[in-house]
């Protein structure tokens, strides 16, 4: 019992990870259909960032994080000015492998200015963990935790209730339309690449203490978390949270109660399985609304 | 017509270069290197680099090998496989090098073993994994204590310490791997028993699955078998989690970066390290304490970092392979002849004895076990 339940929290602490990073994946198919694989790649400039900011400059913790975010979304407006908006060409494809590209591009220039050494990071509070059950509960899992369901929150609050939000859900819905009622469907374009690289940013803010951070820590992670996407159904914001927690609790109840040697094959032939019983992914029932 | 005169050009030319090329790799032994001097493995590479280096220019210094210079070819692997097979292509054939030290890492080492053996190139590897040298191929040699003996060392303090059930993590790639073969393999002979075997991903970031898992089933230590970073996460996982039974980590941590990465964790954990990480410690009566001394000072005098077990890897390889080419004139069947027969070298490592049965030449006193408290280490 004592197990399953620190498997259950070492799940939810990962899966937490994979949700912020799927929130931010699937935040930006929804409005631009746009799947971006650098997206990882913001993950590791967040915690490389704080890396920088909290531990090297010594800034405090709340400036430090405000800081990576900062550098996550300007970031993530670059590469969309830079790298996106002057394809001449914009079709689906071409901007993925220019996502792909980015990601290279972005790993290549975290190695340069970082150094190809992992770092370690402390955690935000005292190191103490909490017990429930005989289990322990590592205080930054609460951090990581809660900082998944704020942004979440944040986000579904943001399209749900402000004008901007609904505009940026119209464009999702029909982007010719949503034009033709005045709102400036590129600019909705640009701010859903700001927030989504942002929540990449958070992602790797909150997980540089609890592991190693380095250039190259981003790409299995964007690639868990558009497993996690995928699974709640991309452009489903609930989705992809709940895709991400389900994924880390498969992992950890896969390397607890069979055997971590199969840890993510366990966890992928589950995926495949949902995928075929339900293509969509769990929560796209309706392949029209995507909101 | 002026196609003709270019060939014509060329010919001439290296006509004329090519026998003064000759002349000069007369005079010089070319020799290879191949280290993972950057990447995740840097901290194995970097040093070696260095210290290959140095090794070379002190001996080109006190005139060189029967009146011969070395030179030195390095290249970077990266800690990648793929990386190190073409270095050591461009090694045999580019740079036509007489023998190859390096690489850093057992999956880089197996990966170039095949190619040096086909061209007939001493290899000395300075890697742990036992399966560079079982079987025994006549060309490769390697420096490292293999896992083997690093096992032994452990399972002697064990015994010792009245340790009879285990849990054992090991990261999975070959060095992992390896490490579990031998784990297993030896646990018996030792009177212990091995209660429970788990992985975890070279760049997992959470094991405290995998701990519980362990700590549920109740052993007397935990052995957690991996390079930087991984076994900082899991030291760190398992001082979160509250286990209070004893963490050995295998010698692939034995630098100050293991430290450092894992911080106040790092405390209370035991592991086999080679005595250069300890040398100020050691009894005077320690052959390999005045050659660690030596070591240490030419390394720290010329490099800003301090002195790790890996550099010592190097040291050892490049002053054995000078062993070997003296009266060698270059001739690499020599070399590696006069490599096998070498005897009584005391090392940084430990004293090398290598027979055609034994291309490690070492024995499980090569380790000494220590304990980190206070953030440094201690002898056990």
């Amino acid at each position: 019992m004592q197990e399953i339940v620190q498997y259950l929290f070492s799940g939810i602490t990962t899966g937490a990870v994979y949700a912020v990073i799927a929130v931010g994946l699937s935040m930006l198919y929804s409005s631009t259909e746009l799947i971006n694989f650098a997206h990882g790649e913001f993950v590791m400039i967040g915690a490389l960032a704080m890396v920088t900011l909290w531990v090297r400059i010594g800034l405090p913790l709340p400036v430090a994080m405000a800081g990576a975010v900062a550098a996550g979304c300007l970031l993530g407006l670059m590469f969309e000015r830079f790298a996106i908006r002057t394809a001449r060409n914009p079709e689906p494809i071409t901007l993925i492998i220019i996502t792909v590209g980015a990601s290279i591009f972005l790993k290549g220039v975290a190695m340069i200015i970082w150094g190809k050494d992992p770092f370690s990071m402390p955690a935000f509070s005292s190191h103490e963990s909490i017990e429930i059950f005989g289990a322990a509960l590592l205080p930054q899992s609460i951090w990581i935790v809660t900082a998944a369901l704020v942004l979440a929150g944040g986000i579904h609050l943001f399209l749900k209730q402000t004008l901007t939000g609904k505009a940026m859900v119209a464009c999702a819905v029909n982007k010719k339309a949503a034009w033709l009622s005045g709102i400036p469907s590129e600019k909705m374009g640009i701010l859903a690449f700001g927030i989504s690289a942002g929540c990449g940013a958070v992602a790797g803010i909150f997980i540089a203490p609890i592991t190693m951070s380095s250039y190259d820590m981003g790409t299995l992670l964007g690639i868990k978390g558009f497993c996690a996407a995928m699974i709640g159904g991309l452009g489903s914001l609930w989705g992809a949270f709940a895709g991400g927690l389900l994924l880390g609790i498969l992992e950890s109840m896969g390397a607890g109660l069979i055997s971590s040697g199969l840890k993510d094959a366990i966890a992928f032939v589950l995926l495949l399985l949902i995928l075929y019983i339900r293509p969509g992914g769990l929560f796209a029932a309706k392949e029209a609304k995507r909101f | 017509m002026k196609q003709k005169h270019l060939v014509l050009a060329m010919l001439v030319t290296s006509l004329l270069i090519l026998p003064v090329s000759g002349a000069m790799a007369a005079n010089v032994y070319k020799i290879g290197g191949i280290f993972s001097v950057t990447g995740r493995a840097s901290f194995l590479g970097d040093p070696e680099k260095k210290t290959m280096e140095m090794m070379v220019e002190q001996i080109n210094a006190a005139g060189g090998i029967d009146g011969h210079m070395l030179e030195a070819v390095i290249y970077d692997s990266e800690g990648d496989p793929a990386k190190a097979v073409s270095a050591v292509n461009k090694l045999i054939h580019k740079d036509k090098v007489i023998a190859i030290i390096g690489p850093s890492t057992t999956p880089t080492t197996l990966a170039v073993v095949n190619f040096t053996k086909r061209a007939n190139v001493p290899l000395i590897s300075c890697a742990a994994g036992i399966k560079i040298t079982t079987p025994v191929d006549p060309w490769v040699f390697k420096t490292a204590q293999s896992d083997l003996l690093a096992v032994a060392a452990v399972y002697q303090q064990m015994k010792a310490a009245g340790i009879k059930k285990i849990g054992i993590l090991t990261v999975s790639n070959a060095y992992g791997e390896s490490g579990k073969k031998q784990l297993l393999g030896q646990a018996e002979k030792f009177g212990i028993q091995v209660i429970l075997n788990e992985s975890f991903g070279a760049k997992d970031t959470d094991t405290t699955t995998q701990l519980a898992k362990i700590k549920a089933a109740g052993p007397d230590a935990i052995i957690c078998w991996g390079t930087n970073p991984g076994p900082a996460v899991v030291a760190k996982n398992a001082k979160q989690l509250k286990i209070d039974i004893p963490l050995y980590q295998s010698h692939g941590v034995g630098s100050p970066k293991f430290i450092e990465l894992a911080g106040d964790a790092a405390n209370g954990n035991i592991l086999p390290t080679g005595k250069i990480l300890v040398t100020s410690l050691l009894d005077d009566s320690d052959p390999q304490k005045k050659v660690l001394q030596d070591y240490q000072n030419a390394y720290e005098n010329k490099f800003s970092g301090n002195v790790s077990g890996f550099g010592g890897y190097a040291y050892d390889a490049v002053n054995l392979l000078a062993g070997a080419l003296k009266g060698s004139s270059g001739d690499k069947q020599k070399i590696r002849d006069n490599l096998e027969a070498t005897k009584g070298y005391v090392g940084a490592t430990g004293e090398f004895n290598f027979t055609p049965q034994d291309h490690n030449g070492l024995s499980p006193d090569a380790f000494v076990m220590v304990k980190i408290k206070n953030g440094t280490w201690t002898l056990l």
